[in-house]
């Protein structure tokens, strides 16, 4: 158990840089930010804030969802998450099950990122130096961060130039893709009860995690 | 710890004799699914019932200096053995640099209470002989979880029963209640690192077993290529085709026969980070070590 939950730990910890990296605040109009310049800025300023904020250090999930969904979450692609998350089967959705998919996996995603936040403590997060040409359309912004006792934890994340700016579309902690890691757990959703079965997993899911107070 | 250690290279060996007999999973890599199954909601049931509360008891009665002593205690004794494995896989400059990382911590670092080497810049990795049988092109064989152990493959756990364990300075302290004191600390202390991110995992997954087997599954892949795993590491897993990946590896062999090493590099990095640091010599005397012994120290350090 331990060494299982000690594989995961890079996973929780990058989920916790993943939502640092988000935010997209009034910044400049003009040229989109470079992606590392982007993820370091949102990183900074969550970082910023838990340490300011007494609420969310004790683990007030209210704040923490509110900061993940202001600053994080307008940086990601989640269309094109729940499309790789749900692999082969996505095609075969009708519109309005990929729109449900994509909702009920946004709310997991926030709650999970909400939840690897709030362990967030005094960790330091260093960037690495951005390796792509300027004409790259996708490109990986790589941070780790220190642990004691431990090698530091790769969190990198896995970017797109949109006409909006540059939105994340997966993230590894640890070498561990989140959505790789979904996209087993979907894929036995579906193949036991198809599409509508892996929907209603995932709204029970959501509506569970609701009502139970986070331990 | 004997009679447990015995009865896990028993499962072990047994799951390898049965031919691996498909019980049912849906994963190529996972063809002992049902029994993995039981293991890890037995291993869940333990962690709830006992490791997870004493954790927590631990934490809350120790103040935090007190158990990131501990958590650097048991990472430094880990430090020579992954040395070691990064030499064995042709990685010499950091071999040389985790035989420095011990040599500072146990010196300078009292007994590797204090985590002074990465001050210095010589990070913590991960390497155990699991890893070091991956680069030599033996290929994984299939996922296990192990009683009270957890998550393994066949490969990296009878490394980790076998030569890892001979390696580890707890399991080779003779005075039998020493030594289970340290197994139980040290368990009690990894775990106390951890608490909290079992619960993320709790609400991440639909299904905690094949979130956890897959996390697991790409998490070995990337620490045995050090974070550059090939693309696409789940097609890698079926793939028999062993041939391809020993040739691509010979080279780091050959490296450590033609040897770089001390590299230059290396010791320009140390030069650079050059606070006089202490160290005791083979008769225990202190001797005082400054930028213009490094490649002393570098000797020494490359004789263990």
């Amino acid at each position: 158990m331990a060494l299982v939950a000690r594989m995961l730990a890079p996973l929780v910890t990058t989920m916790v840089t993943a939502m640092l990296m988000a935010a997209p605040v009034a910044r400049g109009q003009s040229a989109p930010e470079a992606p590392d310049v982007l993820v370091k800025g949102i990183t900074t300023e969550v970082v910023a804030i838990i340490k300011a904020d007494k609420d969310i250090q004790a683990g007030d999930t209210r704040k923490i969802v509110a900061l993940v969904e202001t600053k994080i979450l307008p940086h990601f692609n989640f269309t094109r998450m729940t499309q790789s998350a749900v692999g082969a089967a996505w095609r075969r959705a009708t519109p309005d099950q990929q729109k449900q998919l994509t909702q009920e996996f946004r709310t997991l995603l926030v709650r999970t990122y909400s939840n690897a936040l709030a362990l967030y403590r005094e960790q330091v997060i260093d960037f690495k130096p951005l390796r792509a040409r300027a004409e790259d359309t996708e490109v990986t912004v790589r941070s780790e961060i220190k642990q004691r006792g431990a090698q530091a934890l790769t969190l990198d994340y896995d970017m797109e130039k949109t006409s909006a700016g540059w939105k994340v579309f997966d993230v590894k902690v640890g070498g561990v893709s989140l959505i790789a890691a979904y996209q087993g757990d979907f894929a036995n959703q579906v193949r036991d009860a198809g599409i509508d079965g892996l929907l209603k997993v995932l709204a029970n899911k959501n509506r569970q995690s609701d009502s139970r107070p986070k331990g | 710890m004997k009679l447990l250690q015995r009865s896990i290279m028993l499962i072990l060996v047994l799951l390898f004799a049965s031919g691996c007999a498909s019980t049912g999973g849906n994963d190529p890599r996972d063809p002992l699914e049902s029994f993995n199954r039981a293991m890890f909601s037995f291993n869940d049931s333990v962690d709830k019932a006992v490791l997870k509360p004493v954790a927590e008891g631990y934490r809350s009665v120790l103040p935090g200096f007190v158990r990131t002593g501990v958590t650097n205690f048991f990472s430094n004794l880990e430090d020579l053995w992954i040395a070691v494995n990064q030499l064995l896989q042709g990685k010499v400059e950091q071999g040389v640099s985790d035989g420095w990382r011990f040599a500072v911590n146990t010196t300078v670092g009292i007994l590797g209470l204090f985590d002074v080497a990465s001050e210095f810049g010589l990070d913590k990795h991960n390497e155990d002989f699991g890893q070091t049988l991956a680069i030599w092109g033996v290929g994984s064989g299939p996922y296990v979880v192990l009683p009270l152990f957890g998550s393994t493959t066949l490969r990296d756990g009878l490394s980790r029963f076998t030569l890892d364990r001979l390696a580890d300075p707890v399991a080779n302290v003779d005075h039998v209640p020493t030594r289970n004191t340290l197994f139980v600390e040290r368990l009690v202390s990894k775990r106390a690192d951890l608490l909290g991110i079992g619960g993320v995992v709790e609400e991440a997954a639909l299904d905690k077993y094949s979130f956890s087997r897959d996390a697991y599954l790409q998490r070995r892949e990337s620490l045995i290529h050090d974070g550059n795993p090939p693309r696409s590491p789940r097609a890698d897993m079926d793939s028999d085709d062993s041939s391809q990946l020993v040739s691509s590896r010979v080279p780091a062999l050959a490296r450590i026969v033609s040897g770089t090493y001390p590299t230059p590099a290396l010791l320009a990095e140390l030069a650079a980070n050059a606070a006089p640091i202490v160290v005791t010599d083979g008769e225990g005397k202190p001797v005082s070590v400054g930028i213009a012994d490094a490649p002393l120290l570098t000797r020494s350090v490359g004789g263990l």
